[in-house]
């Protein structure tokens, strides 16, 4: 996939002045809050489930060898082969080396971010294979030919009369003067059309929520039910994971299943949860002839031990893109890589480098409303500044921003020269600004004047006045006016 | 100050003694707020002292991945606020960074680790240090008005400060407090953020002072300059009559005082009191 995060501050500005996607993220931002905050609130013990789920996740990831090996024994002993990747190259060569062997012709997929890092569509395509994504949200970008905006809704971007439009230009099959107006037409529409592709797919593929360690089982949840048909209806299925997708045993995947629903959609549980073991045995009525699992690492091992480590507790649920004040000014495409919001300013620089992915990790307020809904307790904003330190070290930052920072930390650790400079400053400041009490514009100031006023300075400082009326300075100063 | 009204000194409590860290926005831009903050701990009972090596709390540099600048400027809170029973700062955001982040700061240090540690033990953010330290029940003051309140990112999610203001506010007559429904949502400041992402910063304020309007309220209060200098620059952009206070103003009974980006500051008001 193309990286455009190095020009996230473009790609913002494109963003803010592009009306469809304005309304879209204006739906998009109350519904999906006010869902969460009802899930919650319905569940006296939801934080304590968080604190459960971060501990799993803790103690999974502290033992993360032995529990992939037990994994992987455990889909062995039921019939499915693993396949370790250590990078996007490597596991979409197993992908394309399994459908050769199958002699595939047509590939279904149901909603997975990791095909979407290791950029699988386009492997496949160039191939010569036929790919339809099944998830509706996927199915509308990938006809659009975008990437996902949003984790779990990803043409979360889109407006309903633009998929009208889309569907209208790619079903041509269809009678042109049939009604899409309604969001049901839409959903009986791409449900008529990937019917049949899901009974001529030979090769069926999907992520997984959760690799289950004792059983060797892949877990899915998804609202629409395409999973399930992407995985039992093709001969074969290939199931697509990173690591740290691992838990150890079905308990901890039902605990942090409670967490999960709630946080990304506001549901007690998503319409499907399926767990799959293997391929078809004898006895079962259905299911894939072959069943293969990729354990994806691309740079997840590079984190284990790190101060990013706790990113790998990410359950994909959306929550902190969700609740983020800056994804909901500007979307996801704006971020420029696979995961966008407060995620993906932590995963992006982890997975393509500070050098690329720098933007992201600055572009936060650090209001801490992603870190307060996590549901696995990521501390988000703490990990987006190591990333900034980590830009300042290597010398990325910009360069106007340096000189600044040695000029303010000149000043500002030396408090004599500070009250100097400041009481010089604030004096020319506050007279300048006495009349209005604001300036419309200021020199050097001009991102801050651009879009509003600033409130001029009282002209003294505080210290200053405080000096004039002879204020107490330190604890000694407090015993003598005490002993007055 | 204006509001001459007998303090609530709290007889019980031993006098305790508090180092204002008057934080460098409000040194600057807005002595006024310090001089409220002061008259609002003396009236709790505690003795206030404004330690002179004072200038920033490194948030800037800290925010910006510039540790070693963060740690020097840091370091001469270590020294100025040494001896005080509690550090108390008109601003959830620099009482969060001396409480939890100039602690990590020099998490590393042999010498420093542990002064830090005990520096963020006793610091607090103003309305915070009244009601869950002091004790203070609510404020005594007077303000005609219909206000709504802002919590800004830091105060709400760092230090838990909600109830506090509100609280505080119960005690000022003639205010009636009307909920902002995105009270907790941020108003677009960020620090370095408000410049580095103009566009957005504005996207997310405009939001903000949209919300504002439309509860009717004819003044807006928070608990932090940065933000209110913000969302009042953009009111005062959008030409909308809401006036905007730090909370502390209001409740120490300078409401009748300029607001922000008001002209007509009397700086005399502070300097002719009864002290020195």
């Amino acid at each position: 996939m193309q990286t455009t995060s190095q020009n996230f501050k473009a790609n913002s500005i494109k963003a803010l002045a592009d009306p469809n996607l304005q309304q879209a993220l204006g739906k998009m931002k109350v519904g999906f809050v006010e869902k969460r905050a009802k899930a919650r609130d319905a569940l006296p013990e939801f934080d304590a489930l968080r604190d459960q789920a971060r501990d799993i996740k803790n103690h999974t990831l502290a033992n993360i060898d032995y529990y992939l090996e037990t994994y992987e024994a455990a889909v062995q002993k039921s019939g499915g082969v693993v396949h370790w990747a250590r990078n996007a190259a490597e596991a979409r060569q197993v992908v394309l080396d399994i459908c050769a062997q199958e002699k595939a012709k047509s590939v279904t997929k149901g909603k997975s971010m990791v095909s979407e890092e290791i950029a699988l569509n386009e492997a496949l395509e160039a191939a010569g294979y036929e790919v339809v994504e099944t998830d509706l949200g996927e199915y509308i970008i990938q006809i659009r030919g975008e990437s996902p905006s949003h984790i779990i809704a990803p043409a979360v971007h889109v407006l309903k009369e633009q998929v009208a439009d889309d569907f209208r230009r790619k079903h041509l099959h269809l009678d042109p003067k049939r009604s899409l107006v309604e969001r049901k037409d839409l959903i009986s529409e791409a449900r008529g059309v990937l019917r049949q592709k899901y009974l001529d797919s030979d090769v069926g593929i999907t992520g997984a929520n959760f690799l289950i360690a004792e059983t060797g089982t892949s877990v899915i949840v998804t609202n629409e039910g395409n999973g399930d048909l992407t995985q039992t209806l093709p001969r074969v299925h290939i199931v697509i994971a990173s690591l740290e997708k691992i838990v150890p045993t079905l308990d901890d995947a039902s605990a942090i299943l409670r967490v999960l629903a709630r946080s990304a959609t506001g549901q007690e549980f998503s319409s499907y949860t399926t767990f799959s073991t293997g391929s078809k045995r004898d006895a079962d009525p259905d299911g894939p002839e072959a069943y293969h699992v990729i354990l994806l690492d691309n740079g997840r091992t590079d984190m284990l031990g790190t101060e990013f480590e706790d990113m790998l507790r990410c359950i994909r649920c959306g929550a902190c893109m969700n609740h983020c004040p800056v994804y909901g000014s500007v979307g996801g495409h704006a971020y420029g890589w696979v995961y966008p919001g407060p995620m993906g300013a932590v995963l992006t620089p982890s997975f393509i480098g500070v050098a690329d992915g720098g933007h992201l990790p600055n572009a936060s307020t650090f209001c801490g409303r992603c870190q307060d809904v996590c549901p696995m307790r990521i501390p988000l904003p703490k990990m987006m500044r190591a990333y900034r330190r980590k830009e300042y070290e290597a010398g990325l930052a910009p360069p106007a921003m340096r000189f600044g920072m040695d000029i303010w930390g000149f000043v500002a650790k030396r408090p004599g020269l500070y009250r100097l400079a400041t009481r010089l400053a604030m004096g020319v400041l506050g007279w300048r600004g006495r009349r209005q009490g604001r300036f419309k514009s200021l020199p050097l100031a001009s991102g801050w004047t651009d879009h509003r006023d600033m409130a001029a300075p009282s002209g003294k400082t505080f210290q200053d006045l405080w000096d004039q009326r002879h204020g107490a300075r330190t604890t000694k100063d407090l015993e003598r006016e005490a002993a007055q | 100050m204006v509001d001459t009204q007998a303090p609530e000194k709290l007889a019980d409590k031993p006098p305790v003694t508090v180092g204002l860290f008057v934080t460098c926005l409000v040194d600057l831009f807005r002595p006024r707020i310090g001089f409220a903050a002061v008259e609002l701990l003396e009236r709790a009972g505690c003795r206030v002292a404004v330690p002179k090596a004072q200038t920033c709390c490194g948030q800037p540099a800290y925010n910006s991945g510039d540790n070693a600048h963060a740690r020097a400027v840091a370091a001469t809170l270590l020294d100025a606020f040494d001896g005080f029973d509690y550090v108390v700062a008109p601003s959830g955001s620099c009482a969060g960074m001396i409480r939890d982040h100039i602690p990590e700061l020099f998490a590393d240090d042999p010498v420093l680790a542990d002064r830090a540690v005990a520096l963020g033990r006793k610091t607090y953010e103003l309305t915070s240090f009244l009601v869950d330290v002091m004790g203070m029940p609510t404020a005594i003051a007077r303000y005609q008005g219909t206000v709504t309140y802002h919590d800004s990112c830091s105060g709400l999610r760092e230090l838990g400060v909600k109830d506090q203001p509100r609280r505080l506010l119960k005690g000022v007559d003639g205010l009636t407090l009307t909920e902002l429904p995105s009270a907790e949502i941020c108003c677009g400041f960020g620090g370095t953020f408000c410049v580095k992402y103009p566009e957005i910063s504005n996207k997310m304020v405009s939001e903000k002072t949209a919300a504002i309007a439309d509860t009717g309220a004819d003044t807006l209060l928070a608990g932090d300059l940065g933000c209110l200098l913000n969302m009042a620059g953009k009111m005062s952009r959008e030409s909308r009559p809401i006036r905007a206070f730090h909370v502390a103003e209001i409740l120490a009974g300078m409401g009748d005082g300029p607001a922000i980006g008001e002209a007509g500051e009397d700086l005399s008001a502070f300097t002719d009191g009864q002290k020195g």
